[in-house]
């Protein structure tokens, strides 16, 4: 087998096929970068997948997951200041997060160096939204890159570094989805392990680092002069390049996936060459090199600005456009749909065509009607949190509010739960459910929150619950893991990433902030849930259920690893049932199956044997199977 | 120019779907490792919805020196390999060209909307008459006797292998494949299957 890790680690020059994010970690053990912090969120999580595929005693940096994005960057920061090139990253909605001492970050002199990666996610492939993160370069005056493919994460990342040693401010790396997860073969440099220097270097001197008052003027005076210098030096760097195809009339400004997308759709013409625009893709995408693009603008007619998501670049142009009196005509976004989704070789080309309508040959997809529905993720076979959805919703009156929050637990909201009826953002909803229960006596509200979320986000919310001495009950979804991100460790595993650590458990943290009335119980019992559930939400103040199961993913992977996997099954006693269907159609495992006539069978490719559902049939006619073979490994 | 050369010069677009904890990213990985070995320029992409199981997942996989971004345009798709029926249909409807090619694992795990009994359950009947409104070729795959479920991704490798459905590429390229993506019993028990499916002809 080829090991990453050899491919992390390898001294020689090399190439692999390699995702994205592995990409960067090959470019952040080359670079001699220190310490590296994140939090887990999509599309980033494989980056700390190649971290782990190096084992820490031959890791050249310290990595830990923070427990949030905001804890994580601080974390970075702290290390640059003492001389430590330092690194964070995180999903897109993340840097929200993060946000309060990120835009800090350029007022500091950074002596070790830091840069920010940060995982967008236009199209919300797995995000709450597809916010458009370019708007935070410009908020906070860092420097943003955007590579298009893994060899330019790779390529990019030395280069970010580059800039924030010589600068000595932060540098933003701004990955996309399909940047992360895109596969090619990468080429690396070699790697000469670096001595490093562990002396701690902080010293005030090198500030000030206390941006308060008449502080604050010099530092961000200093912060727009090395926005100012970024901005020079792209003309002077290959960040930003031109494909001319001596196109007098158009051209086309473009960056990351756009970039590629326009590339393949611009194949459809590629034996009329004259009709080919001019391409300016930018690889710095903040600050913008305006000397380059005046002179992009001026040797065309027309320039069509093809980004993703929100018009940041098309706003700066156009300003730029108007204060050089340039006659161009500048083509931006074209109705809302252009601000929509990812720019999918299929949406560049109907773009472009709403742009110019004759500039690709005729549309040739044809109308095709799908007579099934869409798949949307759900919980899996045997999930805990399954088991405490169909009790509650039997413990509550169908008026009664429930308040969702991020995690696998979300997809409750989708039928035929539907439990979680409200979302804004990890560790909302026990606010969100305080202010639903204001002026409030009819409609009892009932939270659920995540063991990881609580962590990251949900103590202050819950501090506020007891101090304010709020109305609601709060249901901790306890797994034991981060598990829609992928299984990482949180402050309750008794695990961090590098070593094992004594659990901080839910229950005490609970206790320790206030929270007087707690109720605890297995999932799996599910009478006892629901009577639990009834008991809280009857009773007034604030209250939590901790209800508790083991992320079933990852404690069958687990086994499976370990040789100690059941291959156990249940079966459709078929004398028994007389089709009631309350497993297929309100608990609702994917693993029931049901035919035409009204029969149910169990699918075996998908059931784990964990018999959660057998006590929910009616008659009883869920049984388990015969012990099959024993473990498969 | 023979068929492999034409698609040597140009580009071959494997679409893969399937249900995301039935392998795809094993499926993908040992395909672009196997186009790779052949001689291919490769590229690809896997895209995964929220949660790890349960959902649809798709792979992209763009082989040939005419391909820039590594997703596959709608209804252009050469191939589409699926892991499960109902999104065989899926895949082949939303993503395969006319007259492309359509190679599918052969095992049903019901969409939310079926196992509510709000729409009909796809059968196999079902594919390859929607597959004749588009001039689709299908092949069906499937193993009576296959123990593990999990390896049904490697009995769709081991059919696009022996009938070398991706030309130019061979039983051995797709082994060093194999080789570099397993270790340990896994690997054994992989590879035995694989065996067993391309030396039958
Ligand atoms: C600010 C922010 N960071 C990260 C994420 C990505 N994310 C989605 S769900 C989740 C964690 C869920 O873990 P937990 O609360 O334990 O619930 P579980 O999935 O285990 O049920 C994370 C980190 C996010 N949505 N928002």
């Amino acid at each position: 087998m080829k090991e990453l890790k050899d491919v992390m680690l390898a001294r020689e020059a090399q190439s692999e096929i390699v995702i994205g994010n592995s990409a960067l970690v090959r470019a952040m053990v080359e670079a001699g970068t220190r310490v590296v912090a994140a939090y887990p969120g999509s599309p980033t999580p494989e980056i700390a997948e190649a971290i782990k595929a190096i084992p820490r005693k031959e890791r050249p940096f310290y990595f830990e997951f923070s427990t949030n994005e905001k804890v994580a960057t601080e974390l970075a920061f702290g290390a640059s200041i003492n001389g430590h090139l330092s690194t964070v990253f995180f999903k897109s909605v993340g840097l929200n997060v993060a946000a309060d001492s990120f835009v800090q970050l350029s007022l500091m002199e950074l002596t070790g160096g830091m840069v920010v990666v940060i995982g967008d996610d236009p199209g919300a492939n797995s995000s709450q939204n597809e916010q458009d993160n370019r708007h935070y370069s410009q908020l906070s005056y860092i420097p943003m890159l955007e590579p298009a493919t893994p060899q330019e994460v790779y390529r990019m990342y030395l280069e970010a570094v580059a800039i924030s040693r010589r600068e000595k401010m932060p540098i933003i790396l701004r990955l996309t989805t399909h940047v992360c997860h895109a596969k090619e073969r990468v080429s690396f440099g070699g790697w000469k392990p670096l001595e490093f220097d562990d002396k701690p270097r902080f010293s005030s001197e090198n500030g000030p680092y206390v941006p308060i008052t008449r502080e604050v003027f010099p530092m961000k005076r200093r912060a727009l002069n090395k926005w100012e210098k970024v901005r020079e030096y792209a003309s002077s760097s290959d960040l930003n390049r031109i494909e001319d195809n001596n196109n007098k009339k158009r051209g086309i400004i473009t960056t990351g996936v756009p970039y590629l997308s326009l590339q393949d759709v611009l194949q459809d013409l590629d034996d009329d060459r004259q009709n080919k625009p001019d391409i300016l893709k930018l690889g710095l995408v903040q600050p913008l090199d305006k000397k380059l693009i005046l002179s992009f603008l001026k040797e065309h007619q027309e320039v069509k600005i093809l980004e993703e998501l929100d018009d940041v670049l098309e706003l700066q142009i156009k300003s730029l456009a108007f204060d050089e009196k340039i006659e161009t005509r500048i083509l931006g976004k074209q109705g809302i749909e252009d601000w929509m989704g990812e720019y999918t070789p299929d949406k560049v080309a109907r773009v472009l065509r709403r742009c110019w309508p004759d500039l690709l040959p005729k549309e040739e997809t044809e109308e095709r009607s799908l007579p099934i529905s869409p798949r949307p993720p759900q919980m899996c076979p045997g999930c805990g949190h399954r088991s405490a959805f169909h009790p509650i919703k039997k413990a509550l009156d169908k008026h009664d509010i429930t308040v969702a929050d991020i995690g696998c637990h979300t997809l409750g909201f989708l039928p035929p739960y539907e439990m979680g009826e409200v979302l804004l953002s990890m560790g909302h909803s026990t606010n969100t459910g305080a202010g639903l229960s204001l002026f409030n006596d009819e409609r009892k509200v009932v939270a659920f929150l995540g063991d990881s979320t609580m962590f990251h986000a949900g103590l202050p919310g819950i501090v506020n619950a007891v101090f304010n001495d709020h109305n609601l009950t709060l249901i901790l979804m306890e797994n034991g893991t981060t598990a829609m991100t992928g299984h990482q460790d949180h402050p309750a595993s008794g695990q961090n990433f590098n070593q094992k650590v004594e659990a901080i458990p839910v229950r005490q943290v609970l206790e320790g902030l206030g929270v007087k009335e707690i109720y605890e119980t297995d999932t799996y019992a599910q009478d006892r849930l629901q009577e639990m559930v009834e008991q809280a939400v009857s009773s007034s103040g604030f209250n939590a259920v901790i209800a508790r199961h083991p992320c079933m993913l990852k404690f069958t992977r687990e086994q499976r690893r370990q040789g100690s996997y059941k291959d156990k099954k249940v079966k459709i006693d078929q004398e028994e049932c007389v089709q009631i269907h309350e497993c297929v159609s309100d608990f609702a495992c994917p693993t029931f199956q049901l035919e035409e006539d009204g029969t149910v069978w169990v699918q075996d490719d998908l059931c784990i044997g964990d018999g959660s559902c057998l006590q929910t049939c009616p008659t009883r006619a869920i049984v388990f199977a015969e012990q099959g073979g024993g473990g498969d490994e | 120019m023979s068929r492999t050369q034409t698609i040597r010069n140009n580009k071959l677009d494997l679409y893969l779907i399937g249900v995301g904890g039935q392998g795809i990213g094993m499926l993908s990985e040992i395909l672009i490792r196997a186009a790779d070995y052949a001689g291919y320029p490769v590229r690809g992409v896997d895209t995964h919805g929220l949660a790890q199981r349960g959902g649809m997942v798709v792979s992209n996989l763009r082989l040939g020196p005419k391909t820039f971004t590594p997703l596959i345009r709608e209804q252009q798709a050469d191939m589409v390999i699926a892991l499960e029926r109902n999104e065989a249909l899926r895949g082949m409807i939303t993503h395969l060209k006319r007259g492309g090619e359509l190679v599918y694992y052969d095992t049903s795990w019901q969409t939310l909307a079926a196992r509510l009994g709000q729409e009909e359950d796809i059968t196999a009947d079902r594919i390859v008459a929607e597959a004749d409104k588009l001039d689709v070729s299908v092949e069906r795959v499937f193993k009576e006797d296959l123990e593990d479920a999990r390896m049904q991704n490697m009995v769709l490798i081991g059919h696009l292998a022996d009938k070398e459905r991706i030309p130019g590429t061979k039983p051995e390229d797709y082994r060093q494949a194999i080789n570099d993506l397993m270790r340990g019993s896994m690997l054994e028990a992989n590879m035995m299957l694989f065996d067993s499916l391309v030396n039958q002809g």
